[in-house]
């Protein structure tokens, strides 16, 4: 059942990120963007993170990804025009995620007798668990994402807005 | 019976390789697509696919900090995504265009 379902949701997650790549119109790439993540929230709940699948689902399905399509629609984007692409994204580029896709690959490769598996029965880890040590041992950390997204909603705000009107 | 248990658990690196393919489709992407919104699009792709890996780990080793971790950064993605998506608007108001080739100045 859960290798099923790995499939299943792994390879919606790899269809919609090479979609996201193929699509020219940026509307396109967001709504694959959106499989992505949603199919990324069923993987969190496969592997026991109750409360990130959610939150996956809120804040980056949700929140985010309306930003994007928002923007998308405001600015009126329309599709992309084929321009040959800079030279050293192509020379050095190119070479380089294959690099990156290869050197992460042979690690894990190394890697994998030491690496476990996952099942369903392995239990979740409950907001409960994770709300005890978000609230005690990270709480600071906590405090102190409150004061960036103040910030960031003052700067959202402040670069957003028509010059002229200050 | 033997094979309903192969059905039923999945290897951790499976997930990783997941994470890591995700990566790598997402610095493609940074590097072919041509608006700015869509390159925006490549770097949340690469930060979902590493919040995969930190959730994978955390569950590997029992970790609650890992799963954490993951909360952090999306928080900071969503501040991430609303102060770029501004700065996307404010280039789109004085370039009148989001073509990343045409948008290679500092000043305005």
């Amino acid at each position: 059942m859960h290798l099923v379902l790995f499939l299943i949701f792994a390879g919606f997650a790899l269809a919609g990120a090479i979609n996201l790549l193929l699509q020219s119109h940026p509307i396109n790439s967001a709504l694959s963007l959106i499989v992505v993540m949603s199919s990324l929230a069923v993987l969190y709940l496969l592997l026991g993170a109750e409360f990130l699948a959610i939150a996956q689902i809120i804040v980056y399905a949700g929140a985010i990804m309306v930003l994007f399509t928002f923007v998308v629609m405001l600015l009126n984007v329309g599709t992309e025009e084929k321009t040959h692409g800079s030279r050293v994204a192509k020379t050095i580029g190119f070479p380089a995620a294959v690099v990156v896709l290869g050197v992460i690959a042979t690690v894990l490769l190394e890697a994998q007798k030491q690496l476990g598996r996952v099942s369903l029965s392995d239990g979740i880890t409950t907001t409960q668990d994770l709300s005890r040590v978000l609230f005690r041992d990270m709480l600071l950390p906590f405090e102190l994402t409150s004061v960036l997204i103040l910030i960031a909603i003052l700067g959202a705000v402040a670069l957003a807005r028509k010059e002229g009107h200050s | 019976m033997m094979s309903s248990s192969i059905l039923n658990d999945v290897p951790s690196s499976w997930y990783l390789i997941l994470s890591a393919l995700l990566f790598t489709l997402g610095v493609v992407g940074f590097l072919i697509k041509r608006t700015l919104i869509t390159v925006f699009m490549s770097i949340e792709l690469m930060l979902n696919a590493v919040n995969l890996s930190f959730v994978t780990f955390a569950h590997e080793w029992h970790a609650v900090k890992g799963q954490i971790f993951v909360f952090f950064v999306m928080m900071v993605a969503a501040a991430e995504a609303a102060v770029g998506l501004a700065i996307i608007i404010s280039i789109f108001r004085a370039r009148a265009t989001l073509n990343v080739d045409q948008i290679d100045l500092m000043k305005l």
